[in-house]
């Protein structure tokens, strides 16, 4: 079944998400930039949906979405802000930021001008329907190692977490 | 309109990789630098995929790693913040100078 409208849902989605992006880093109050950031992690999902990655999408939604934002937002809550949000928000040394940004941005371009021959244009035809077997058969066979180490290190993050949030370090 | 091609994928992906450094460099507040590097890691992620597209499925498994490696990020970041909160009374960096001397 070919896919419908795809170059619409392509340019929206992307949109989306360059334009949150952008209200991330601008906005004032960090609940804004909070609420910005869901909306690029959600627009980011469905660009993964329209890749024909399921799995991915939905631990986008809920881990990202659904866990590290939700942490964001209790940090804010647990954080008071009041005199940072009148404070100047930009540290002095932003047009040294911006230059070495827009370098960054031209050195990305030129790359992508420059190897557009490389990237196939026509995209692997992979069946839709056993993603999530694909990815949990290559997780547990090819993979299994690192998928043990990112256990440790989330077991580390904890520790390092609960220490760190102690009253008295 | 023209097919949707990987290139496409890929200019997006550097636009919110752009964003994020922006962020990154530029903001006072660590909570923003730490949401502009959840930025910085979901654009290195939608390269991961949208390359998985093309060849197999290993792309979209390193993102999962790279996904949780965020999470862990996020939280020993944001412990870290509320410790230098509670001796500082700030969240701005360039305010973080207890290991300077």
């Amino acid at each position: 079944m070919t896919p419908v409208a795809t170059p619409f849902f392509f340019y929206f989605l992307a949109a989306i998400a360059l334009l949150s992006g952008l209200a991330v880093i601008t906005r004032r109050n960090p609940v804004h930039s909070a609420v910005a950031l869901i909306m690029t992690l959600l627009s980011v999902a469905g660009l993964y949906l329209m890749l024909y990655a399921p799995f991915v999408a939905g631990v986008q939604i809920i881990l990202y979405a659904g866990g590290i934002v939700v942490l964001f937002l209790f940090v804010i809550m647990l954080v008071s802000l009041e005199k940072a949000v009148r404070e100047y928000q930009f540290n002095h040394q932003w047009h040294v930021a911006a230059a070495a940004t827009a370098v960054l941005g031209g050195l990305l371009v030129y790359v992508y001008v420059k190897g557009r021959g490389i990237f196939p244009a026509r995209a692997a035809v992979m069946p839709e329907t056993l993603n999530t077997q694909q990815v949990s058969l290559s997780l547990f066979q090819d993979y299994l190692l690192p998928f043990e180490i990112a256990s440790l290190l989330l077991l580390v993050a904890i520790i390092g977490a609960v220490v760190m949030a102690k009253k008295r370090i | 309109m023209a097919d949707i091609t990987t290139l496409h994928y890929l200019v997006v992906a550097a636009g919110l990789f752009v964003l994020g450094t922006i962020g990154v460099l530029t903001r006072r507040n660590v909570i923003i630098i730490l949401m502009s590097i959840e930025l910085i890691l979901n654009a290195v992620n939608l390269n991961l995929v949208a390359f998985s597209r093309m060849y197999d499925v290993h792309g979209q498994v390193f993102s999962i790693f790279v996904i949780t490696d965020a999470a862990a990020e996020a939280a020993v970041g944001l412990g870290i913040l509320i410790a230098f909160f509670r001796n500082k009374e700030t969240t701005n960096v360039d305010e973080v100078d207890l290991m300077k001397w």
